[in-house]
């Protein structure tokens, strides 16, 4: 792609909107639609974005592999690790009254915003990951095929 | 519209086109959960459908074959297998509730207790978030770890990794040999 | 069942319908269509149908988003639809194009292994290996005895 010259201008345009629109929707997420699943697919749509118009390699730059494999499971990792604080804080698994044991309600907040946070990790690390595993594949149509 | 756009992928051969209009179903049916109020659903349909799971299928595409071939068998045999489904489907809907009753069964047992005992409990505004991640945590997990466990398969199928095994199955034959 | 066909009735139940109709539509791509990646849209049309009936099932008239207001005052007059469709089907859709991707891989896996991704000719090849295969044992017996 590398002729395309609207292409390129308005990708690199548009990618930083995409993750800032992706981190709002993580973070705003109980106030309004979105969430965890959501804010993970948007953010995996920018680097997507990113290397179907540049390259691959070019993304793989700005988002190496092997911490797009890490993210996949830290973000289960921190899903199933709040549970487990709040385990050991003497209250039930993924019970988030345990993060501010006077304002349950806050506590619940913070819960909230850490799981999503845990999803969205792994949802973005897996999207991502699934992206590079295709796109790594030497292809069998040329581009002029299409 | 919907229905139009899936028998138009039924008649297609061109894969590209097909990748195309699902893209497009995706999106219809995102419009659709706006209108039935599912806000977080549309948003999450649009993104995935029209968004990743386009690029994925081109790009698996791009890894495979362009054209599908004519089926050689006949379509009677599938039709009927589908007609006896879908009118024993119709069948069992005449029982349902009308749409958007509000006495449905759906809508008298767990949801109205969300809807009454988030706001206090969890006392954050959109109630699909407080679900979610607090009264159906452990479902969130679970779904969670479904897709941490496909990515991993995706990446044991197609990613570097099976390239180093069948290395190492060709020396142990060559050294076996 | 009889005189329960009215006008109210066929109204209330046609949402249910056009899912059916839809949903047989990716049945019959899955099951008639040879070609793998084909029977995969088909099984997205499928699921998304699926998607379409929970979430229906969730709407309730002159309802509206399940959002609290961001002051948290509540008005009791107003109609929120049923919010646990739409986090079960929230999920689901993530999850359904996790494996999605799981299958397109396979598919990619299936075309290196045979060379095709249509579902007879692959049929077809199996058959010649097995035949093969078989050959090559019953050789190998009949020599050991």
């Amino acid at each position: 792609m590398r002729h395309h010259l609207i292409l390129r201008v308005v990708t690199k345009l548009l990618v930083g909107t995409i993750i800032l629109f992706a981190f709002y929707v993580q973070f705003h997420g109980d106030f309004s639609p979105g969430g965890g699943f959501q804010a993970g697919v948007i953010m995996a749509v920018a680097f997507i974005l990113y290397g179907v118009v540049f390259s691959l390699r070019k993304a793989q730059k700005v988002f190496p592999p092997w911490l797009v494999h890490k993210l996949v499971a830290l973000g289960v990792l921190i899903y199933a690790g709040t549970g487990i604080v709040s385990l050991f804080l003497g209250y039930e698994y993924l019970d988030y009254g345990a993060f501010s044991p006077h304002h349950p309600e806050h506590g619940q907040h913070y819960g909230i915003l850490i799981v999503e946070l845990g999803v969205g990790i792994t949802v973005t690390g897996v999207m991502v990951a699934v992206y590079y595993a295709f796109a790594a594949r030497p292809p069998r149509i040329s581009d002029e095929e299409w | 519209m919907l229905v139009a756009t899936a028998i138009a992928i039924v008649r297609m051969q061109r894969l590209f086109a097909i990748a195309m209009l699902s893209g497009v179903f995706s999106l219809l049916s995102a419009l659709l959960f706006v209108v039935l109020d599912a806000v977080d659903v549309a948003f999450t349909e649009a993104a995935v459908g029209a968004g990743i799971s386009t690029v994925l299928v081109l790009g698996t595409l791009a890894l495979t074959s362009r054209v599908a071939k004519h089926s050689t068998h006949s379509p009677a045999i599938p039709l009927l297998v589908v007609l006896v489904t879908g009118a024993t489907l119709m069948y069992g809907t005449l029982d349902m509730p009308n749409f958007g009753s509000p006495d449905a069964p759906a809508q008298t047992h767990v949801s109205p207790d969300y809807l009454e005992r988030s706001p206090h409990e969890i006392g954050v505004p959109n109630v699909v978030t407080a679900i979610l991640a607090s009264y159906r945590g452990y479902d969130t997990l679970g779904e969670t770890a479904v897709v941490f466990t496909a990515g991993i398969g995706v990446l044991l199928l197609i990613s570097g990794l099976h390239r180093r095994r069948e290395d190492e199955d060709e020396e142990e034959e060559s050294g076996e040999s | 069942m009889n005189g329960e066909f009215t006008w109210d009735f066929i109204v209330g139940h046609m949402n249910y319908w056009l899912f059916i109709v839809l949903m047989m539509t990716g049945l019959y791509i899955v099951v008639a269509k040879g070609n793998l990646v084909k029977k995969i849209v088909g099984l997205n049309i499928f699921q998304t149908s699926v998607f379409m009936l929970y979430i229906s099932m969730g709407k309730v008239t002159g309802g509206t988003a399940p959002i609290f207001p961001a002051d948290m005052i509540i008005d009791p007059d107003v109609v929120y639809s049923n919010p646990l469709p739409h986090v079960l089907i929230l999920t689901a859709i993530v999850v359904g194009i996790a494996t999605t991707s799981l299958g397109l891989a396979l598919i990619v896996r299936i075309r290196e292994e045979f060379g095709t991704i249509e579902e007879h000719e692959i049929l077809e090849i199996e058959k010649a290996i097995a035949a093969a295969e078989n050959k090559l044992h019953g050789e190998a017996m009949g020599g050991r005895a």
